[in-house]
């Protein structure tokens, strides 16, 4: 308890709670959020490359669980991460080259990032389950 | 547990001299960079791998060993997992380093996630080698 002046408990940057969402912090946020989720995505890939050098059984196991519900909602969650975070890093790579700094042009951005995300996760699950959409008259 | 970096010693020193000595890592550019490597390798290799378990949804025991077994792809899921298990490391180092103040917690954090991430990496291309050769 004898710190400096200097360490006290001050108010650390970005300090979240006091900023109004916008669309630039939403999609910086997001852009976190779904490469997390994405690096979580990657025990699925170890679980199913391990239970296909495992064996018929481990391997049946494992795409029983991709085909139930609970393993549709997570592959769909997946895609959708999986989209935005591409999306957001192409975005990275404009914003790397010195573009998209203004702030109609940052704004902007940041809404056609989600939006693309939004429409290839769409076309993608609904190539899926065209069968059943088509079936289902929806299509 | 606060002793671990050299900036949390010495309460009465000022601001400045704690930083002194202490310098640049040198070595910051490098996961810049490997970020960026990696980032395209997973546009790619994302997308082939997506189209591919579109492409062939459902795939029962034998189609898979099959699918695995083609050198093409067996090269581009090695490929992946690389480029992919690399760019989950450096994310999530960036990650801990922003959100956990503890030092000690935050050293067993990127040890940690490293250590599982490159063993998972390792057992993902010794399974596929394993199924296709």
């Amino acid at each position: 308890m004898t710190d400096s002046p200097s360490k006290k408990e001050r108010p650390l940057s970005p300090h979240l709670q006091v900023y109004r969402p916008q669309i630039t912090s939403i999609s910086s946020i997001l852009h976190r959020m779904t490469g997390f989720a994405l690096a979580i995505g990657l025990f699925l890939v170890t679980w199913g490359l391990i239970a296909l050098a495992n064996g018929r059984e481990t391997y049946e196991f494992f795409m029983a669980f991709c085909a139930s519900p609970l393993g549709q909602v997570l592959l769909a969650g997946w895609t959708a991460a999986f989209f935005y975070h591409l999306s957001t890093g192409i975005r990275h790579f404009i914003l790397d080259a010195g573009f998209l700094y203004e702030k109609d042009t940052a704004g902007r951005s940041g809404w056609v990032v989600l939006l693309s995300a939004a429409i290839l996760t769409t076309l993608t699950w609904g190539y899926i389950y065209r069968d059943f959409l088509l079936e289902g008259g929806v299509l | 547990m606060s002793s671990l970096l050299k900036w949390h010693k010495g309460g009465l020193k000022s601001p400045l001299s704690r930083a002194h000595g202490l310098g640049s890592a040198k070595s910051g550019l490098d996961h810049w960079i490997m970020q960026r490597v990696t980032a395209v390798g997973n546009l790619i290799l994302g997308l082939w791998l997506l189209w591919s378990m579109i492409a062939h949804a459902g795939m029962n025991y034998t189609e898979a060993v099959l699918w695995i077994s083609e050198p093409l792809n067996a090269v581009c899921m090695i490929l992946f997992v690389i480029s992919s298990f690399y760019h989950a490391v450096l994310g999530a180092q960036v990650i801990v380093e922003d959100y956990i103040h503890n030092e000690g917690f935050k050293l067993f954090k990127l040890l940690g996630q490293r250590l599982v991430f490159f063993a998972m990496g390792v057992a993902c291309i010794f399974s596929v080698l394993q199924v296709a050769l």
